[in-house]
């Protein structure tokens, strides 16, 4: 395929990611930002007004971020990881896989996909919040940056459940069992200076926490870890991800006999 | 001479379990032909369209489609190839027309080359009606034709149909031949079928494969095939029952009913003699028609004799 044909695949396959995801709206964007006006309403004003404030802000204004970033990790995982599953399981990914599209170009285009819904759920939650806050953004970019890299991480992964998944129940255990945990105990709700010394030290082994922190550091400007550091660790997680990822694609994991 | 459509050379396939679903076959198909491949189920039909069209991943041996070897530029390759399924294999819940139009994108035709296409081919197949409609809604026969307009968007020079009458009806079925010829005749694309129909791959076809146990049995032509049938079985209507057997000397009559005999007919002999014999014998044919299609009573014998021939030789191994 030549660059321009390359492209053209690239785009239809996004474009039918996005469609897919559009037409099922009350499945994929709109409970999403019924969950997180909850917790807004919840524990940011009910909850949060008790509590008073955590790392010099309001609870309502710390827990923003995190929640934001938590349905942009919840939404770009699981998109790929039931698209492509739904692929496999109804064999439309052959329609893909005897036309000339290289591997990359696949991988991408769910990836892409994913984060088209992942940072359009964001930018729900995002709009959400402001009927209960006033958001400000210290650092603009590196917000954006953080975001659209944790989505896209985030993508690889539901990407590399799906293909190792055999049934639907294998798409809903990593979400159910190690995102969701994860990303509860990452920071979202609580600062990890609140903790004893060792469970900051097990916190730390917990990458969602850098992702939430660099977000929450974007809009805020306070971070409980090195931002530089956190930002290389999810580029790094991205390349190693990808690489694994394709490898499989290309070795035909889960999809060729 | 042109490049074979396709040529494969001592392909094999040995799954994950230890099956050894090709045993190292040899194929080739000539360009412009309509080839058939044909055997019973399991036999290795569609483990080796599969890895022509990058579904099955080989084992051992070489494939070229027009030239290009698959593991070489399997890219290109796929460029020239087109393949309609045995089993549905789009999503149910898309439109029908986002089908077409996202397969020409994975071969990256651009829309605007692309919707012309996909209004020509649907509406050659009847579908042009439909495009707007969930993919789920349409009849068994209809998604069929979906998957034949969807494998010709970009144009394939060689078309792998697998079973793709299966479950239609007669008279879908006689339109989706005369469709299937016409872009053979006419465009001059290669296909290749297979089909559990045998009057189909004998209507359609020029040339033929068996396969069985994954080994080429035999790989002919249509013709050459038919004519090394020994006997044909006709069913003779009569135009009152008759109360016994006629007896012809030189030829097998059996009763059916009691107004329809069953004639064998063997290599050399000649139906005008029974029906003077008949005729004799006050007894008048009102019509005949072969009892079997040909090809498929060719095809019984020949996948009887490939399966003693195995049973033979896995009992003189096990002597061994």
């Amino acid at each position: 395929m030549n660059a321009m044909q390359t492209l053209v695949a690239l785009w239809t396959l996004v474009l039918k990611e996005i469609k897919r995801f559009t037409r099922i709206w009350p499945q994929t964007l709109l409970p999403p930002s019924i969950t997180m006006a909850m917790y807004f309403i919840i524990f940011g004003s009910l909850i949060g007004s008790r509590i008073g404030e955590m790392d010099g802000f309001s609870y309502m204004d710390f827990i923003v971020p995190g929640l934001i970033m938590m349905s942009v990790i919840t939404n770009s995982y699981s998109n790929v990881a039931s698209s492509f599953f739904s692929n496999k399981f109804q064999r439309s990914i052959e329609e893909m896989m005897v036309s000339p599209m290289p591997n990359g170009v696949i991988l991408s285009g769910f990836i892409l996909g994913g984060m088209a819904r992942g940072l359009g759920v964001g930018l729900i939650v995002t709009l959400v919040s402001l009927f209960f806050t006033r958001l400000t953004v210290e650092h603009p970019l590196l917000t954006v940056l953080v975001v659209v890299l944790t989505s896209a991480l985030f993508s690889i992964g539901g990407f590399i459940n799906a293909l190792l998944a055999n049934k639907f129940d294998d798409i809903s255990i990593v979400p159910t069992f190690i995102l969701t945990p994860l990303t509860y105990l990452g920071g979202v709700f609580y600062s990890i200076s609140m903790l004893p010394d060792f469970w900051q030290g097990v916190s730390m082994l917990n990458p969602i926490l850098y992702m939430v922190n660099v977000f929450r550091y974007g809009f805020l400007g306070v971070s409980d870890i090195p931002v530089g550091w956190a930002l290389a660790a999810i580029f790094a997680f991205i390349v190693v991800l990808f690489m694994v990822a394709l490898t499989m694609l290309e070795r035909g994991k889960g999809i060729r006999s | 001479m042109a490049e074979p459509a396709l040529s494969i050379r001592g392909l094999t396939k040995v799954y994950g379990n230890g099956f050894q679903a090709l045993k190292g076959i040899d194929l080739d198909v000539q360009q412009g032909d309509f080839f058939a491949l044909l055997g019973p189920n399991g036999a290795g039909k569609s483990t080796t369209l599969g890895v022509v069209c990058s579904l099955v991943q080989k084992t051992a041996g070489k494939v070229s489609i027009f030239g290009i070897d698959i593991d070489k530029d399997f890219a290109k390759a796929k460029y020239q190839l087109g393949v309609v399924p045995q089993e549905f294999n789009f999503n149910q819940f898309e439109k029908v027309l986002d089908i077409v139009l996202a397969q020409a994108g994975y071969y990256g035709m651009k829309r605007s080359e692309a919707l012309p296409r996909a209004k020509q081919l649907l509406t050659d197949l009847g579908l042009w009606e439909k495009r707007n409609g969930s993919a789920r809604m349409l009849s068994g026969g209809m998604k069929r034709r979906l998957m034949i307009a969807r494998a010709l968007m970009h144009r394939p020079k060689l078309l792998i149909l697998d079973e793709p009458t299966a479950g239609v009806d007669i008279e879908l079925r006689r339109s989706m031949w005369e469709y299937m010829r016409r872009i053979n005749r006419d465009e001059g694309t290669t296909i290749i079928l297979t089909t559990h129909y045998l009057e189909e791959a004998e209507s359609l076809c020029r040339n033929i494969a068996i396969i069985n146990h994954g080994e080429i049995v035999r790989n002919t032509s249509v013709r050459e095939l038919l004519a090394e049938l020994d006997t044909e079985t006709f069913l003779l209507d009569l135009s009152e029952p008759v109360a016994r057997v006629p007896v012809i000397e030189g030829f097998e009559l059996q009763q059916i009913e009691p107004s329809q005999l069953a004639l064998v007919i063997h290599r050399g002999q000649q139906l005008n003699d029974v029906f003077s014999a008949l005729s004799a014998q006050g007894i008048q044919v009102v019509s005949m028609r072969n009892r079997a299609n040909r090809l498929e009573e060719m095809f019984v014998s020949m996948v009887e004799s490939s399966q003693q021939a195995i049973d033979q030789r896995e009992k003189q191994e096990a002597r061994v």
